[in-house]
């Protein structure tokens, strides 16, 4: 586990927080810096989260997992591995020291994620360092709990503009005991229809992803299931590790020659008129579009549909995140302003006006 | 301390003036249904938790969400509280009212709006029956999920309210998890829409804020919620055990194999004979405790994990172990489990269901203190778990005509959720903190979290109008429980020992 770098570095970070809310000195809360590149481009005195770091409990047989923000996301998954159990969420690290805090405060989810759940749904519980400069415990390590709001997972994506997460409890899950993924050729069309159909059968589908081309899908579960459902559907056996390069976008199609939008749309959405190319991810909820259409035609375009648009290219435009209806933002704004009424974390990180 | 709202510790509520607000109700709405008189109000007086009774100062029963959005204005502007009801099957007391404050019956928003296959959604009044959901996507193939014991009447506005759980929670999550939107009206009418109809949104995940928030935040109008095919086929094996701890084992021991079983309960003897009693399920009713684990998913599968399971639990010390061997012995052992609590009612005029939380490893602790505690309180008590995922619902025997018996099942209960957080639990995990539970949050909570429970509460309802006293204790309240604690002679039954 690494034992000898765990360290509990709360009080230094408590320390720090509390003098800039004394100064009223925005901080900009980082890990590894390796989700910097999303969202608005922030100032601030930096927050480092890294010395904090160490599992604090794990049981297998509880599938439950603790542990402090700085935690490198690797390690974690690595101590998870050896019990062999997963973080069904597959968050994308972006980078080899990314860490646990990063993945909290952002909560991007991998390719499982319409099968499984997001990151926010494994989250049981949080520690938080809070803006009236206190640490403070949200949450738990049981699986139900439904004793005052949920903290934790308000906090989960809010990109630091809540409170420091310190530290986290998630729930895990057994890997799945036969996993092999399929490509089978067909348009972007067919692979939609074919999905919707396939969504309402019980199939071991657990990542779906076109590239225009080809649909590629991952199967797992028991032996059995995922065997027949191969012979069900078809198709050439391709190389698993397509799903990580996907997730950490290491594939060709991620090179940065043209801005790189995520667009989270309803399921079953047709094909988006937009130009440039798309890629589907999540079984079609999530397309991948690389385009130099302006952001008012996608943002427009995916509107219309009921989805949103995040710009993934650092600094293109001002306001990367999908603007909020005016009478959320105001909700927005109050819920800021309530728990951090310095507006010392991450100001401005999510939207001008947090 | 008493659990009905009390002004002295739970905040000066405004007074109403009766009279005007049902004429200006009237003036504005006059097809609004509104219940005024006494006989009329009585049915409304309590939810799921019976024992706690208010009179609402009025009760309205809004057809149309736009009456919905003018009886908040108005409630509002004249600042009167509002407490919203789906279908009162609550257990902790979230729906009890308020005699300074108007009862929000939204049970007549009953109409599923739309069932979309491809997109695997149900797009719902908040008045809908959650069973109602799953039998409108049957022939569709698809379920909706979470299947709270009362979901043949509660209503899904209500689970959302509560973040309801059920049996199936280990695999397939709280309603939390089967969310997609949800339409809600704020306590000044105005309209927001949380979550979307894509996997996520823009912004903070306010539905999950909203989703358990127990109508403190807003006012449920429409939910979106997800659909899941149904599992190919389910099977139930049955063990028995000479002991609760055995049992216990057993449950950690499917769970390191790597199995997440669709459902994993526990009846303690008491609760065994009770159901066996009731139902006739074919229990083996000299255990100490069983286990019912159901495996769901595709034939193959379910098959394989069947034979491992078996494995576990004769190595688990399993002194018994059946297979269901039929669908139609699927049902009856369910019904055992399921009519528990009517069961356990037979067997005493009166019961108390708890609903706390431990990590499972800690069961064998909690279920020796229950046993001591049921001992010194002389009140008998039947444990029924949802132990896949450490959810205890010990059902506290007791008889309200008996002076002092139901402040007793009160004392004893709290006990049992305090030794729930000394363990690393909750004091609630499906059920709710409600009004029930308002004194032991101040012992899952301290000070400065409770205060940043009511920063929450200020961005949304700044003058605390919608369902007050419910969910978070004020820390005037705290301060008085943790005075009750501290001086232990002065606790009321001072013939009892504590500890």
């Amino acid at each position: 586990m690494g034992e000898s770098k765990d360290f509990d570095d709360s009080a230094a970070l408590l320390e720090q927080v509390n003098r800039a809310l004394e100064s009223a000195t925005p901080l900009r809360i980082q890990g590894a810096n390796s989700k910097a590149f999303l969202g608005r481009i922030v100032g601030g005195e930096i927050l480092d989260t890294r010395a904090h770091r160490g599992i604090v409990s794990y049981d297998p047989t509880e599938l439950v997992i603790s542990a402090r923000c700085g935690t490198p996301l690797a390690e974690l998954l690595a101590v998870l591995d050896a019990s062999q159990q997963m973080l069904a969420c597959e968050p994308p690290a972006f980078a080899d020291d990314a860490t646990v805090g990063g993945m909290i405060a952002t909560g991007l989810s991998g390719p499982r994620r319409p099968w499984s759940g997001s990151v926010r749904d494994f989250v049981l519980g949080t520690r938080i360092i809070t803006g009236h400069g206190k640490h403070l415990r949200f949450g738990g390590e049981v699986m139900k709990n439904v004793a005052g709001y949920d903290l934790s997972r308000l906090m989960t994506g809010s990109y630091g503009s809540l409170g420091v997460i310190t530290e986290v409890s998630l729930k895990v899950l057994p890997k799945p005991r036969a996993c092999l993924s399929l490509g089978l050729e067909m348009t972007c069309e067919q692979a939609l229809l074919r999905l919707a159909e396939w969504g309402q059968q019980p199939l071991p589908i657990s990542a779906a992803c076109h590239d225009g081309r080809q649909l590629r899908l991952r199967l797992e579960g028991g032996k059995g299931s995922v065997a027949a459902a191969h012979d069900r559907l078809g198709g050439e056996l391709i190389d698993s590790s397509f799903w990580a390069d996907l997730n950490e976008q290491r594939l060709s199609f991620f090179d940065e020659d043209q801005p790189l939008w995520r667009l989270s749309v309803p399921l079953n959405t047709p094909p988006l008129n937009l130009p440039g190319e798309q890629w589907l991810d999540w079984g079609g909820a999530q397309r991948w579009l690389k385009s130099t259409a302006e952001e008012a035609t996608i943002r427009k375009v995916v509107g219309e549909v009921g989805g949103h648009a995040t710009c993934y290219s650092h600094g293109l435009i001002d306001e990367p995140f999908h603007p909020l209806a005016p009478a959320l933002l105001h909700y927005h704004r109050q819920l800021k302003r309530q728990l951090d009424p310095r507006g010392i974390f991450n100001p401005g990180r999510l939207y001008a006006e947090l | 301390m008493n659990i009905l709202y009390d002004e002295q510790v739970d905040g000066v509520l405004p007074d109403v003036d009766k009279a005007a607000l049902l004429q200006a109700l009237h003036r504005q709405w006059p097809d609004l249904e509104i219940l005024h008189q006494l006989e009329e109000l009585k049915p409304y007086e309590c939810d799921g938790l019976s024992a706690y009774r208010t009179t609402p100062l009025l009760v309205v029963l809004p057809r149309h969400i736009d009456e919905v959005q003018g009886v908040l204005r108005i409630c509002h502007e004249r600042r009167v509280p509002v407490v919203a009801r789906g279908a009162g099957t609550g257990l902790s007391g979230g729906a009890l009212p308020l005699e300074k404050g108007v009862l929000l019956v939204m049970a007549r928003f009953n109409n599923i709006l739309q069932i979309d296959p491809e997109a695997r959604t149900a797009r719902v009044q908040p008045g809908v029956r959650n069973l109602a959901i799953s039998q409108a996507a049957a022939p569709l193939g698809l379920y909706y999920a979470p299947d709270p014991s009362s979901q043949i009447a509660c209503s899904i506005g209500g689970n959302v309210a509560e973040n309801a759980g059920g049996v199936h929670c280990l695999k397939y999550g709280l309603t939390v998890h089967n969310l997609l939107k949800v339409e809600i009206l704020t306590v000044d009418g105005e309209h927001l829409t949380l979550g979307s109809d894509a996997l996520d949104s823009p912004g903070f995940d306010l539905l999950a804020l909203f989703t358990g928030s127990e109508g403190l935040l807003g006012v449920i109008t429409e939910v979106t919620v997800k659909l899941l095919p149904k599992p190919q086929t389910a099977k139930v094996l049955l063990a028995a055990f000479d002991s609760v701890e055995k049992a216990g084992r057993a449950v950690a021991d499917i769970i390191a194999a790597g199995i997440i079983p669709g459902g994993l309960e526990m009846m303690d003897n008491l609760a065994i004979r009770a159901a066996e009693d009731f139902i006739h399920a074919g229990y083996p009713v000299d255990a100490e405790a069983i286990l019912l684990c159901e495996l769901d998913g595709v034939e193959a599968d379910v098959h394989d994990d069947c034979a491992r399971v078996r494995q576990v639990l004769e190595h688990a010390g399993a002194t018994e172990l059946r297979q269901a061997r039929d669908e139609a012995e699927r049902v009856r052992f369910w019904a055992g489990r399921k009519n528990a609590f009517p069961a356990v009612g037979r067997l005493s005029p009166d019961y108390y269901c708890m609903d706390g939380t431990i990590p499972r490893r800690e069961l064998p602790g909690v279920l020796h203190a229950i046993a001591q505690l049921s001992a010194e309180y002389g009140l008998r008590v039947a444990n029924v778990f949802h132990a896949g995922d450490g959810n205890m619902h010990p059902l506290i025997l007791f008889d309200a005509n008996q002076p002092g018996e139901l402040e007793r099942a009160e004392a004893l209960g709290g006990k049992i959720l305090e030794f729930c957080v000394k363990v690393g639990g909750s004091i609630t995990g499906e059920h709710g903190v409600g009004r029930e539970k308002i004194n032991q949050m101040c012992a899952q909570f301290n000070r400065d979290e409770l205060t940043l429970f009511h920063a929450v509460k200020a961005a949304f309802d700044p003058g605390g109008l919608l369902n007050p006293g419910k969910n978070i204790p004020t820390l005037h309240r705290c301060a008085e429980f943790g005075a009750l604690h501290v001086h232990h002679g002065q606790l009321p039954f001072p013939e009892l020992e504590r500890f």
